[in-house]
């Protein structure tokens, strides 16, 4: 029964998206759209991403300091592991899971609002194909703003750590420097923006999906939230385990 | 014009239209009348493509819709135009933006065009005043009318409206229907009107059907109603004593409404 269901919710997931990726009726409004939704998606969440890798970067490193330091490991290993972590798994996994909760919720709420109070019914009347005209922009407009966030994210993480080098004295910052220097390999920036590229379609589209198919009212609203914000993130995890097992 | 030939629409074993055949004239207010759960809005919904029949003919003007392409429903689709119950107006956008939508996705206007017709539109129903204002910041009455603006936007040849009077005061509701009535007449359009509002009814019922249990029960114009021998029909209009003793006066001495 349950794998009816999901195989079900599944089947009309991929028949959603055959009717988003169209050719949108009128290039001038997609295009409206796409930057109304970059703004409200991605330039909205840079403030959040900032806060909370600013303050992950720091705490890494406080932690690799005082826990993972010995004297029989150089001193720049607590540099050396805490960009790993932000680049690896931080800034494009984790902070992708932030980032379901926030913009999945408002994808699900706003699409399941606009079904409930026949809005989605108002476009179809006027031969507008709903699922690309609504759908469409947000997908797009979080591929595109997702590699920035990702940039964003180690860049900030990188300065809290440097915070607890400067304001902390946890570490000096000449052995945090040597370690965020040590060993660097340019792919693995490349294999978490290619990774949250993935999570950027699951965060916009699986939400689009929840948020579009409500029935019923305002409770099923706040049902297709939840479930939108739980679902991609467990999709977030599961094709992270696939995506670092197929990128490293 | 809009002929509805044997329609059946069911939802599993419940069969909730039954062998509909009428007719929707071109400049005249149709009405759609029935109780709650008849299946006044099912019908709408297959007239307008959001369900489809189980069986059965809709014929726009000779083209049968049921039978037509997904192409050639959204190209239909665009000589229609629909208010809904709660307005459905798009509650990002302000009063202005809302009535230039159908202009921005299907005409070719340059943007001062279609400003200009969107203000037009928003003139024809007195809400010149309201331009910038989200629909969040206007009353029922007023979405009400900015619906009608956006519907009439392109011109529609086919107007769909479910109960366009639903949560409205009585002398709204009659602001309402007077600017349906006068709009349909003026572009010539075949207007079809869901309604439970019995001043509408009586007002601008121009060609009425009541819908009973999914049958189409009665047909007729406004004037008739009163005189009506269908014991179903005149149960539903006249449901309240005050009305039916009004009827009985009316009646009684002969009296025209």
């Amino acid at each position: 029964m349950l794998l009816h269901k999901w195989l079900t919710s599944f089947g009309r997931y991929i028949m959603l998206m055959g009717r988003v990726f169209s050719r949108p009726e009128r290039m001038r409004m997609f295009l409206k759209q796409y930057v109304t939704e970059m703004t409200q998606l991605g330039i909205n969440s840079i403030g959040i991403v900032l806060i909370i890798s600013f303050f992950i970067g720091a705490v890494i490193c406080i932690q690799m300091k005082l826990n993972i330091q010995s004297p029989w490991m150089p001193r720049w290993v607590a540099g050396y592991t805490t960009r790993e972590i932000l680049l690896l798994e931080f800034s494009s996994s984790i902070m992708c899971l932030i980032l379901a909760g926030k913009v999945g919720s408002n994808i699900a709420s706003e699409l399941g609002t606009m079904r409930v109070t026949q809005q989605i019914d108002a476009l179809e009347i006027m031969g507008i194909n709903s699922a690309s005209y609504l759908i469409l922009p947000k997908i797009i407009g979080m591929l595109t703003i997702m590699p920035f966030l990702v940039i964003f994210s180690s860049a900030t993480g990188i300065i809290g750590a440097y915070g607890t080098a400067y304001l902390g004295h946890i570490i000096t910052p000449d052995d945090l420097t040597q370690g965020l220097q040590h060993a660097f390999i340019p792919w693995f920036v490349w294999m978490s923006i290619i990774k949250s590229q993935f999570f950027a379609f699951i965060i916009s589209s699986v939400p689009a999906f929840c948020g579009y198919t409500v029935e019923g009212g305002s409770v099923n609203v706040g049902k297709a939230s939840t479930d939108a914000v739980v679902t991609s993130s467990v999709l977030i995890l599961f094709s992270d385990v696939f995506l670092t097992q197929l990128l490293s | 014009m809009i002929e509805v030939k044997h329609l059946y629409k069911s939802f599993g074993d419940k069969e909730v239209l039954k062998d509909i055949n009428t007719v929707f004239e071109d400049g005249k207010t149709n009405l759609i009348i029935g109780r709650s759960g008849s299946g006044k809005t099912v019908l709408m919904k297959n007239l307008v493509g959001l369900f489809i029949p189980t069986k059965g003919e809709i014929l726009y003007d000779g083209r049968n819709f049921v039978n037509m392409s997904k192409h050639e429903k959204v190209m239909m689709r665009r000589e229609m135009g629909m208010i809904f119950q709660s307005a459905a107006l798009f509650d990002s956008m302000t009063v202005l933006e809302n009535v230039m939508f159908p202009l921005d996705m299907f005409s070719s206007m340059t943007l001062r065009e279609r400003i200009h017709r969107a203000k037009e539109c928003l003139d024809r129903v007195n809400l010149s005043g309201a331009d910038e204002k989200f629909p969040g910041e206007i009353s029922g009455g007023m979405q009400k009318r900015v619906a009608i603006a956006r519907a009439i936007a392109l011109n529609p040849k086919y107007l769909f409206c479910d109960e366009p009077n639903s949560g409205l005061d009585p002398k709204t509701s009659l602001v309402i229907d007077d600017l349906l009535h006068s709009i349909t007449q003026e572009y010539n359009m075949t207007t079809i009107i869901n309604t439970h509002d019995m001043n509408s009814v009586m007002g601008i019922g121009e060609n009425i059907i009541f819908i009973y249990e999914g049958n189409k029960e009665w047909q007729g114009v406004s004037s008739e109603v009163m005189g009506s021998t269908n014991a179903k029909l005149t149960d539903f209009i006249f449901a309240s004593d005050l009305l039916k003793n009004m009827r009985k006066i009316v009646m009684d001495n002969g009296l025209q409404l």
